[in-house]
């Protein structure tokens, strides 16, 4: 008795990692104990030697209160062991963006994809006007125009170096291009049958320099090509339907998701079919890996910092590992049956979790570049968000009136940028699940939104024919 | 059970006629033979049935084998640039509906400003007083001549209520009065019915576009909400204006066409 009242108001809690993993046994914390102290609670547990900033759930809500008005308010019963979940934010802020800084027109045709750099430093669009074009981000204005293919520049994607620009056209050729100099690399790569659907690049923590490439292709075929021999490898053949997109995952082993509703994976070695995953009801659109954020920067991080050669891929392995965690790659994918599938390819061919709750076509899903968050666009003019882990559905964003095309997410994973059919983008607050910012300008539906990896700026392209780029 | 069943029933049992298949591909040889000899033996309208039906397989034979053709001989794919370029995730949803952000409220608005309209039907025939109305006798002894009943079709709001008889200058008959119309979208060319908000502007006269007069060349807004169309800001477009295309007073409905 006289040791309880000497205790003053405390609760029993529980501090747990996304994964469940208990840090520490259960403990009595002080009712007036907040997120501030929780924060260095967890600090000390983790023997961290710097402040890691962290954010609190408790039954998926966030915890922005101190515990005891928390029980208060929910009536939570303080004779339970309360579970908080912790998880670590980004140590670094990015701006949310509010202005068009510019508006460049230069393309002729609809802008089609457009892609920073890894290190954020170059932009490149793909247009229906056939040319790849390079713009500078210091003034703002046209740098290259690259001509070369012959049809419409449907996908275009940059080596996780920087060194290398590959971009696929509606005719099936793919074209390497020197971003330095904006100039064709060689002929055009031709194999593909059919338009290019998608392209993603060999992590550089498994090969530097950045060599290898997959394209998939509506022909039903994916190839995995060398930028260096300037040819095709490995015919990756088995879909019976067009293959909508590719990923590389950090394993070393190739996804493809196709119309013929399966998501096939590959062995990059030989073209090996390792596993099928099968699940869907109609065409698979689109595929995320939870740690695809980094994959695509390579070894370029917050900090700016440019790493020689032979280091690139020692620091890129140490970022891809922190992203991974202990738990294995996970794979998400949206399809035109309306609902997302999330797998543990390594772990089992049955999916993790069902994703239900979209009531059209989901068209894009990407993970946040922590991995803790899926958002996924549909037609059906929201964008929703999904717990990264478990696949439990967070909250829906609604605010657009067309059907949402793209999103893309701040590299701190604080912010989320959808574009849409009707000529917005939109800006969302993860930790409010709002709307932050409404960024129209765009005459014409938005094909293709950008955030780029240093989070100082935006780009948007769009059926209007210019390119957008939008500051904070 | 069936009786007929005891020729399968001896098949399964003994296997065929030795002769079976020799007399079978004999019939079947024959046949053709037999039915033309039919074809050219049978007269009136036996005659022209059998003929219809040959010439119809035989057309459909001619179609099958060219499609065969076709598939053989290898024509070069389509390889030109189209206008209208789209990205790799709506390739091949092109059948889906697309209709384009065309309103542009800022034109719409200096237009209405300028009061000038680029319109379908830029001149119509005018339209005189007493085509327009027709005049009602009304009194006692049917002496007074000063009510007018509009003898066009006429675009009522939800809200009207009639004024009492002995005020009512004008009679609107219900039969002529419309609520929806069937308006044309000129770029995608498809048709949809949709609600008449108000009208606009009847180019006879002032009086009529208060009166709600729909003739030939009338500018009608209609209620495009659910075509969602929308504003470059991104809000959905509630009205529209249209021009009425026909005399709908003398067809029963009203076409219009979509200004845009």
């Amino acid at each position: 008795m006289n040791m309880e009242a000497g205790m003053g108001n405390t609760v029993m809690c529980l501090l747990t990692d996304p994964e469940g993993t208990h840090l520490g046994s259960a403990m009595y914390i002080p009712q007036s104990a907040g997120p501030l102290q929780l924060t260095q609670l967890v600090n000390k547990f983790l023997n961290n030697e710097e402040m890691l900033p962290y954010s609190f759930y408790v039954s998926d809500e966030e915890l922005l209160v101190p515990v005891g008005t928390y029980l208060e308010k929910n009536k939570v019963s303080v004779e339970n062991v309360l579970k908080i979940v912790y998880q670590q934010q980004a140590v670094f802020r990015i701006r949310p963006v509010n202005r068009c800084s510019q508006t460049i027109a230069g393309h002729a045709e609809a802008v089609l994809c457009v892609s920073f750099s890894p290190d954020g430093k170059q932009l490149a669009s793909g247009s229906g006007d056939t040319t790849v074009r390079l713009w500078d981000l210091n003034t703002e204005t046209p740098l290259f125009t690259c001509k070369g293919h012959r049809n419409w520049v449907l996908s275009i994607a940059w080596s996780p170096d920087g060194k290398h620009l590959v971009s696929g056209s509606k005719s099936g050729e793919i074209c390497c291009w020197n971003p330095k100099k904006g100039e064709l690399d060689g002929n055009p790569l031709t194999g593909h049958k059919k338009w290019i659907t998608g392209i993603s690049w060999e992590p550089v923590h498994l090969s530097s320099p950045c060599r290898r490439f997959v394209t998939s292709s509506k022909d039903g075929d994916a190839r995995i090509w060398d930028v260096t021999l300037k040819k095709s490898l490995i015919c990756l053949s088995g879909h019976t339907l067009a293959v909508t997109c590719v990923k590389w995952g950090g394993d070393g082993i190739i996804y493809t998701g196709s119309q013929d509703c399966t998501i096939k994976m590959w062995e990059t070695t030989q073209g090996k079919l390792i596993r099928e995953l099968k699940g869907h009801g109609h065409w698979v659109n689109s595929l995320a890996l939870s740690t695809e954020y980094v994959l695509r920067t390579g070894a370029f991080d917050h900090t700016g910092r440019q790493y020689p050669p032979n280091e690139e891929m020692k620091k890129a392995l140490e970022r891809y590992n922190q992203t991974k965690g202990d738990s294995p790659e996970r794979l998400v994918s949206g399809s035109d049956d309306f609902t997302m599938f999330l797998w543990e390819p390594s772990v089992s061919k049955q999916p993790k979790k069902r994703l239900t709750g979209h009531q059209q076509l989901v068209n894009h899903v990407y993970f946040s570049p922590d991995g803790k968050w899926i958002a996924s666009a549909s037609f059906d003019r929201s964008v929703r968000l999904w717990n990264g882990v478990t696949g439990q559905f967070v909250t829906a964003f609604r605010g657009h009136v067309g059907p949402v095309y793209q999103v893309s997410w701040s590299a701190d994973s604080r912010l989320l940028l959808s574009g849409s059919k009707d000529s917005t983008l939109k800006i969302w607050e993860i930790r409010t699940k709002s709307l932050k910012q409404d960024l129209p300008g765009h005459a014409d539906e938005v094909f293709a939104v950008d955030w780029s990896p240093d989070g100082e700026k935006v780009v948007s392209g769009g059926k209007d024919r210019v390119l957008k780029l939008w500051k904070g | 059970m069936p009786q007929g069943d005891y020729i399968d029933e001896h098949r399964k049992r003994y296997g065929y006629r030795l002769d079976h298949f020799e007399k079978l591909r004999k019939k079947k040889a024959r046949e053709v033979h037999k039915h033309s000899t039919m074809a050219q033996k049978s007269l009136g309208i036996k005659g022209k049935m059998i003929a219809k039906k040959n010439y119809a397989e035989k057309a459909l034979m001619k179609k099958t084998l060219k499609m065969h053709e076709e598939s053989s001989s290898r024509r070069k794919a389509d390889d030109n640039v189209h206008e209208g370029a789209l990205p790799a995730y709506l390739l091949d949803r092109e059948n889906s509906n697309r209709a384009k952000v065309l309103s542009n409220t800022i034109k719409q608005k200096r237009k209405e400003k300028a009061g000038k309209w680029e319109v379908p039907l830029p001149k119509v025939r005018p339209v005189a007083e007493d085509e327009m109305f027709r005049v009602i006798r009304s009194g006692k002894r049917k002496t007074k001549q000063w009510k007018r009943m509009v003898t066009k079709a006429t675009f009522v709001g939800p809200g009207f209520t009639r004024k009492p008889p002995k005020y009512e200058r004008f009679i609107r008959p219900s039969g002529l009065r419309f609520t929806k119309a069937h308006v044309t979208h000129p770029e995608l060319r498809v048709t949809f019915c949709l609600e008449i908000i108000g009208v606009k502007k009847n180019p006879n006269g002032p009086m009529y576009t208060s009166l709600g007069v729909m003739t030939r060349g009338t500018i009608i807004e209609v209620n495009v909400s659910e075509l969602g169309l929308v504003t470059p800001a991104g809000k959905v477009v509630w009205g529209k204006y249209a021009q009425v295309t026909n005399n709908p007073e003398n067809d029963g409905c009203i076409n219009a066409v979509l200004l845009v």
